[in-house]
């Protein structure tokens, strides 16, 4: 139906086709010079062997091939090692901060689009503020409360716990753990390999204590952008599919699991998407606040590319990072998208129903259909 | 029915965004007029330049562009007056940039060709520019290098080539709380002479909060204790690893045992954030830092008294670090003649004089030596190490081995020397190959 709409709107419309062009085309032309342009002339910069004196096509640069991607991922050298560190660091991140920032979210997202709770326009601004402060701002707010006297520490020792020296603590909180338990030094077949220059035992170390404040501040950060978007989306369901889940019996818990959730799924998968493409890049709170200190545990792909290529003339090495960091986004996108994507309700999971409908019973086929939870959500894609 | 809505919805929506898009290209046109217009006039002021001057330098009328990277309004002011008065009498016009991250400005201007025309430049990041031709290797048309403290011309010989003229240096040493000094019965006879010395009064003046010695956990200090041992990370020309040598393992098992002891902390690890405000928080009886430590004492700890003396000597004698920072000049500059002279200007004794009362440098002539010391006697000891003093590495690549050596020298309590050292020794015996 809605494919029909659009065609018959375009055949109505369609002398409108220049006026789009001429609309669009500034912004086109933004994009393209602004955008397109440099993309390529970094991807011409990540072969070369331009110094960073004058342009990188002027006579003097050279093709040299993969030479500056083969640094990085096969050289054995500093540059190896460091990039494999800031690979191992921000995956930690995107691992912890993805899926606990939407969680969160959805979570808050519910809580403040209850009907019943009391001056849901303050949550809802409240959780948002974060989201519309510059991250620079929070960043050195972050310096403040996790500083080896500030307010975090000093709220742990109420407790009687003595906090962390949490910016400058390098230790992974996974090796600590297994500290705790009297585990030093890992099995001899994960300290012995090596990945990008760095043992499986050290990518296995889990975030630093350091890298684990920035967690917390992406998770702070960020989840009251996406519960903006939750809350649209459920301000968008329809109430009749979740009344008749009522009328079928199905309690709080179970209409949010099986009714509520699956119609979220297209925002999900951005809020997914988002969080994941924000976390791979980031970088303002690294150059504001440590800098990739403690012993490189803050160092991610993105500062490396900015300090390989303005502090280390290495400008070569920068943009290959960048495009190895894209490669990853992209690769990490499309498998996000494999999981998320539609699946026809297993043969299992409708036999309850089909019994149903072909039972001569007497319960009307609707009544059915109704209390068939995702079913509904693969009609509405 | 979701459906329906959502298809008014976005009908909605597009209406808007076509209005939207309609004024935000309208704006952005106006903006790009704008924009065209301004790039011109520029093009047209600074891109004069013809080569073949006095001595194969560019010189033109275009006014110079000095970019410096600031320590703060102090070292602002100081920078252009000095240069205002030289604009006046030399007749070209100049104009002083305190640019917010320097690296990163300079590389802007390289690649776009337009880059300023003088420059402060460190150790560090002069290898990788004279390598990509950017700097205007000017050493042999100063009138007088003789002047220059050696060890500081050799910082910033790049290929034999003499790039820049040092602007400044600083050295390390020791300075004290004398407050915390004396309420530990400490008299000046117990300055430390030698590393046991050291050791024994840091136990001393470990009490409670206070710790004895609190220095950045990183080469830029502890360094002082390789020069002190007989080594150092490179060799004063740069062009040899020494990294993993004997005294170098020494001089970092002095410093690790000082730090398992509880003498010794890195300001890290007391909350401070460098050795200076360890000592005006009242976290160290001692530190070493350089001589920019009295401008931040100065302003923001005033009520510390601290005396400043030589660090002990180590295992080979006396020893620590200098750091420096030189006035460099573009290949790219279309008036290098001018930039000459003004260099040569910034570099003489007055001027170098005046810029040490704004902001507490050291002078890089030795003939200034005598006048700075009679100026500011309780700080001599950093003039004196001028003497000893060595510099960090300048290879190409070294910047990023040293805060590699750095960022594991944070945990040196927990790690071993050698294996620290020999990581460092094996990336700078690959910068060299």
């Amino acid at each position: 139906m809605s494919a029909n709409a659009v065609r018959s709107r375009s055949g109505i419309h369609g002398h409108e086709t220049a006026s789009g062009w001429l609309f669009t085309g500034p912004v086109l032309f933004l994009l393209g010079l602004f955008l397109v342009i440099p993309v390529l002339m970094a991807l011409w910069v990540s072969f070369s062997d331009w110094g960073g004196r004058g342009s990188p096509f002027s006579a003097g640069v050279h093709f040299i091939g993969f030479d500056n991607y083969s640094k990085l991922l096969a050289g054995g050298g500093l540059a190896e090692q460091d990039f494999g560190t800031s690979l191992r660091n921000n995956a930690w991140y995107v691992v912890l901060v993805v899926p606990l920032q939407t969680a969160l979210s959805l979570f808050l997202a519910v809580l403040v689009n209850r009907a019943v709770l009391r001056g849901r326009g303050f949550f809802r601004t409240a959780f948002y503020f974060p989201s519309v402060t510059s991250s620079v701002a929070i960043t050195v707010l972050w310096l403040f409360l996790f500083s080896s006297t500030g307010s975090v520490n000093k709220l742990l020792s109420y407790i009687g716990i003595t906090g962390p020296n949490w910016f400058n603590e390098p230790s992974g909180i996974l090796h600590d753990l297994l500290g705790v338990f009297g585990v030093q030094n890992g099995p001899a077949f994960l300290t012995g390999g090596t990945f990008l220059g760095i043992s499986w035992w050290d990518w296995l170390a889990g975030p630093s204590v350091a890298m684990s404040a920035y967690i917390i501040m992406g998770i702070f950060t960020t989840s009251g952008t996406f519960m903006l978007l939750f809350i649209a989306a459920l301000q968008n369901l329809d109430r009749d599919v979740t009344e008749a889940a009522m009328v079928d019996g199905a309690n709080g818990w179970q209409r949010f699991w099986q009714v509520t959730l699956p119609q979220l799924r297209p925002t999900l998968f951005t809020v997914l998407t988002l969080g994941l493409i924000g976390c791979w890049q980031v970088f303002d709170q690294i150059y504001t606040g440590t800098q990739g200190a403690p012993d490189k545990t803050t160092l991610t792909p993105a500062y490396l590319s900015y300090q390989a290529a303005f502090q280390d003339q290495g400008w070569g090495q920068g943009a290959a990072i960048a495009f190895i960091l894209f490669v990853i986004i992209v690769f990490f996108t499309l498998f996000q998208r494999w999981v998320l994507r539609e699946r026809k309700v297993s043969r299992r999971k409708m036999r309850p129903y089909l019994s149903v409908g072909t039972g001569s019973s007497g319960v009307p086929a609707g009544a059915a259909a109704a209390g068939q939870p995702p079913a509904p959500d693969g009609e509405r894609q | 029915m979701q459906k329906d809505t959502m298809q008014k919805d976005t009908m909605q929506k597009g209406l808007a965004v076509r209005i939207l898009s309609g004024a935000a290209a309208f704006t952005t046109v106006l903006a790009l007029s704008a924009c065209g217009s301004g790039f011109g006039g520029n093009a047209t002021s600074t891109g004069s330049g013809t080569a073949g001057g006095g001595g194969g330098l560019t010189s033109s009328s275009s006014a110079l562009t000095v970019m410096i990277g600031s320590s703060g309004n102090a070292e602002t002011n100081a920078v252009k007056s000095a240069v205002a008065d030289w604009s006046k009498s030399s007749g070209t016009k100049a104009t002083v940039i305190a640019a917010s991250n320097l690296d990163q400005q300079l590389a802007q201007g390289f690649a776009a060709k337009k880059p300023a025309d003088v420059f402060y430049l460190s150790t560090g990041s002069l290898a990788g520019y004279a390598a990509n031709g950017s700097l205007l290797a000017y050493g042999d048309q100063l009138k007088d290098t003789s002047d220059f403290y050696p060890t500081l011309v050799k910082s910033f010989t790049y290929n034999n080539k003499l790039y820049c003229a040092p602007k400044d240096f600083s050295t390390l040493q020791l300075v004290i709380n004398t407050d915390m000094w004396k309420a530990a019965g400490l008299t000046d006879s117990d300055y430390p002479k030698t590393w046991d010395q050291l050791e024994a009064v840091s136990k001393k003046l470990t009490t409670g909060k206070q710790t004895g010695l609190v220095v950045s956990g990183q080469y830029e200090r502890l360094g002082a204790f390789m020069v002190e041992a007989g080594g150092n990370l490179m060799n004063a020309d740069s062009t040899q690893a020494t990294a993993n040598s004997a005294a170098n393992v020494q001089a970092l098992t002095y410093a690790k045992k000082l730090l398992t002891d509880g003498a010794m902390k890195f300001a890290a690890d007391t909350g401070a954030s460098w050795g200076g405000e360890a000592l005006g928080k009242g976290l160290a009886a001692m530190t070493i830092e350089g001589n920019w430590i009295t401008g931040g004492m100065q302003s923001d700890y005033p009520n510390i008294k601290y005396k400043v003396v030589p660090l002990p000597s180590g295992p080979k004698g006396q020893g620590t670090l200098e750091f420096t920072n030189c006035w460099g000049i573009a290949a790219d500059s279309p008036n290098q003649a001018a930039a000459l002279k003004l260099v040569e200007q910034l570099t003489t004794k007055s001027d170098q004089l005046g810029f040490a009362k704004a902001f507490g440098v050291m002078p890089s002539i030795q003939s200034a030596a005598d006048s700075w010391k009679q100026a500011y006697p309780q700080l001599a000891p950093f003039m004196d190490a001028a003497a000893y003093a060595q510099g960090v590495p300048a290879a190409k690549g070294s910047a990023a081995v040293v805060s590699d050596l750095d960022s594991k020298l944070g945990s040196l309590a927990k790690s071993d020397p050698k294996t620290l050292l020999d990581e460092t020794q094996k990336n700078l015996q690959a910068l060299l190959k």
